[in-house]
């Protein structure tokens, strides 16, 4: 599961940032942020139009990531 | 201070305010320095360097350096590399501080702890700074302050930047004391890890979020209400700026009309009364009376900027911006357009992707910037009646808006255009931080528009008061021979130019005023105005003042001139420092080559259509 395919509200934990090549600077930058194992993510709300961009939450912060940056957040869904 | 007692003093002390974007860092300097700062670049980068100063009760001086805000010491833009060489001491020109004031937001300590923990392993003294203790408080965020400074091995000190003593820990801190650097993880230590038990330790929070962020987020960042709410803000912005900045307006107006008139009065008529009224009061007056309305420009603009809403507004047209091949990073740059280009085109530099930036670069002069709002404010006052439509929508506003509108939907076009037949695509990040709502501190905005409009009245005692001069000259000389039958203006210098430009420019409706009004105006765009006043004051006789420009042209003007000319302003071939400023951000003449054939050749178009349509209807 990743995180682009999470549902509006919905609650999962990190499990890794996959790197989508060699020195993939967006994936790094997600690490840096939060985006590590065992955080909670939830996700806030889809843009206009197709939903490319979802606005979650991770720590105490709220980031806005399109759809492409999101896949590549790990994630396992939270029961309840 | 006098200098007997500062040489006995300890040298000054330089620090430097580091942190994560949205610590509340620029408040806290602002709340350090007050009006001791000075804005200025990098040296070869744009990235804006601010330094202030302070003195301590001691009387020691500090200067204070506010940093970029990074995310990270591994920089992903030109400001976080900015941050990380200063820290690190390899910013040549740059002294390395002697303490590193690293600013968190305590309602945020997840994040920003963890910049905290980076930044200690240089080895540089260092001290904590737990801003925004108001917010935490209000939201029940207990800090162990004490426990968090011994496991840290730094001092850390609570500030509430937005408050008059907010800062009287930090102040204190600084006196007299000498910090150590604090011990430092092992470099490859898990830095969140760190974070999580440092949290664990000290801080307890009662719930995640800010209920407001929840409640307002709701809406905002809908789909569908958050698009109204969008369009509604921008759609506020622009007809406020129209309507609420009258009273305002007749006021100078009527201050420079009466200055004028005392000038015209006690001097005998000559070459300096016609100088002084003709050429400077005509001149600068008539873009003195705009201030108000660029000054609620920037108002709603700053407003915007500090409650956190830009952001998500980007975050909302990401989409509809990547459609076009821009992306919502662009839109702050892009608003700040409105403002003026050039921030807007220095603001780029927050879009890592060179493309993208390059792009967004290029469509920033479409934005309307508020140096043309002289120029539409002249031409619509004069020919676009001053009714209502639909009860309550003014339709001067409405025309405003549809202007901007013109601009941003040829932006979006232009844009499409070049991603079409430009080169490949390579992913672009968004990624981008949605930060807590907060409300706007009046000091900082007002701070912010004293700076604008020093900026703004700096340019008119300068470029505008110098264009002002030239083009009154050029107005005025060679006198016309005994025998000339025409104005003297038509025999001037700036006659046979305004002559000539109309082979170009009469297909578009423009007279030869309108041409020489056109030279100073690439200079400055609301010279436009004030050259057209100088040369309607000097051609037209001795009462036509600033105040009587609207009526003058909209007498003499068909209505397709009037509305070919704010045509060919939605483009207009944009002003000198705008071309300097691309070459210096893009490092290319090339780039400056094409942004200024393609603007000309817009403006010429749609003045050409404009100046049709406009036949048409009259």
């Amino acid at each position: 599961m990743n995180l682009s395919l999470l549902k509006r509200g919905a609650r999962a934990t990190v499990e890794t940032v996959d790197s989508s090549h060699a020195s993939d600077a967006i994936a790094q930058r997600l690490r840096e942020i939060g985006f590590v194992s065992g955080e909670q993510v939830s996700v806030l709300a889809f843009g206009p139009l197709g939903a490319d961009t979802i606005a979650v939450q991770i720590g105490f912060t709220r980031f806005a990531l399109r759809r492409s940056e999101a896949a590549r957040v790990r994630v396992s869904l939270q029961s309840a | 201070m006098n200098s007997a007692v500062s040489s006995t003093l300890p040298a000054p002390l330089h620090i430097a305010l580091v942190g994560n974007p949205n610590c509340g860092k620029t408040a806290l300097f602002n709340r350090l320095t007050g009006s001791r700062q000075k804005v200025a670049n990098y040296a070869g980068v744009t990235v804006e360097r601010k330094e202030g100063a302070l003195q301590l009760a001691s009387g020691r001086l500090v200067r204070v350096l506010d940093l970029p805000g990074a995310y990270s010491l591994n920089a992903t833009s030109p400001d976080e590399a900015i941050t990380r060489d200063v820290c690190l001491g390899q910013r040549a020109g740059e002294q390395r501080p002697d303490l590193l004031v690293c600013v968190v937001d305590a309602t945020n300590l997840r994040l920003h702890l963890r910049f905290v923990l980076e930044l200690a392993q240089l080895g540089l003294p260092m001290l904590v700074s737990l801003n925004m203790m108001d917010s935490a408080a209000r939201r029940g965020i207990r800090i162990d302050r004490e426990q968090l400074q011994s496991r840290l091995g730094m001092p850390v000190i609570e500030t509430i930047a937005i408050r008059k003593d907010g800062a009287q820990s930090l102040l204190t801190a600084l006196e007299g004391q000498t910090v150590t650097p604090p011990p430092a993880l092992a470099p490859e230590a898990d830095l969140h890890a760190a974070v999580r038990d440092l949290l664990a330790a000290t801080v307890s929070v009662p719930r995640r979020t800010a209920e407001i962020d929840d409640a307002l987020d709701r809406w905002v960042l809908h789909p569908v209400v958050g698009m109204l709410i969008l369009a509604s803000v921008m759609f506020l912005m622009f007809q406020a700026v129209f309507s609420w900045a009258g009273p305002f307006q007749d006021a100078i107006e009527t201050g420079i009309g009466a200055t004028g008139g005392f000038i015209s009065e006690h001097l005998p008529d000559g070459m300096l009364r016609s100088l002084l009224v003709d050429g400077i009061i005509a001149g600068t007056g008539s873009v003195l009376v705009f201030l108000p309305q660029i000054l609620l420009l920037f108002l709603f603009i700053l407003c915007l900027e500090e409650s956190g809403y830009l952001p998500r507004a980007a975050f909302l047209l990401d989409r509809a911006m990547l459609a076009s091949g821009l992306s919502g990073r662009a839109f702050i740059p892009l608003l700040s357009s409105f403002a003026c280009a050039i921030p807007g085109i220095m603001a780029t530099r927050s879009i890592q992707h060179p493309r993208d930036r390059l792009l967004t670069i290029m469509v920033a002069p479409l934005m309307t910037c508020s140096a043309r709002l002289p120029v539409y404010a002249l031409l619509i006052g004069a020919f676009v009646p001053e009714r209502t439509v639909l009860g309550y929508v003014g339709l001067q506003g409405l025309v405003l808006f549809g202007l901007y509108l013109l601009g941003i939907l040829t932006a979006l076009i232009v844009a499409w255009i070049v991603k079409r037949f430009g080169s490949g695509h390579t992913e672009a990040a968004l990624l981008m931080e949605l930060p807590s709502w907060r409300l706007p501190n009046p000091r900082d905005i007002f701070i912010g528009l004293v700076e604008r409009a020093s900026i703004f009245i700096k340019r008119v005692g300068g470029i505008i008061l110098a264009l002002s001069i030239l083009l009154w000259f050029l107005a005025s000389f060679p006198a016309p021979p005994a025998d000339w039958h025409g104005t003297a203006i038509e025999y001037s210098y700036a006659g046979h130019i305004g002559r000539a430009m109309q082979v170009f420019f009469a297909p578009i409706g423009f007279n030869w005023q309108i041409c020489v009004a056109l030279i100073p105006g690439l200079a400055a765009r609301e010279v436009a105005v004030s050259g057209l006043a100088t040369v309607y004051a000097i051609g037209g006789g001795q009462d036509a003042a600033a105040s009587q420009l609207a009526p003058l042209i909209a007498a003499q003007w068909s209505l397709g001139t009037g509305l070919a000319l704010l045509a060919w302003y939605i483009y207009a071939p944009q002003c000198l420092s705008t071309l300097a400023v691309i070459r210096r951000e893009t490092g290319s003449w090339r780039m400056v080559g094409i942004s200024l054939v393609y603007l000309f050749a817009l403006a010429w178009i749609a003045a050409f259509i404009a100046f049709h349509i406009g036949g048409l209807l009259s």
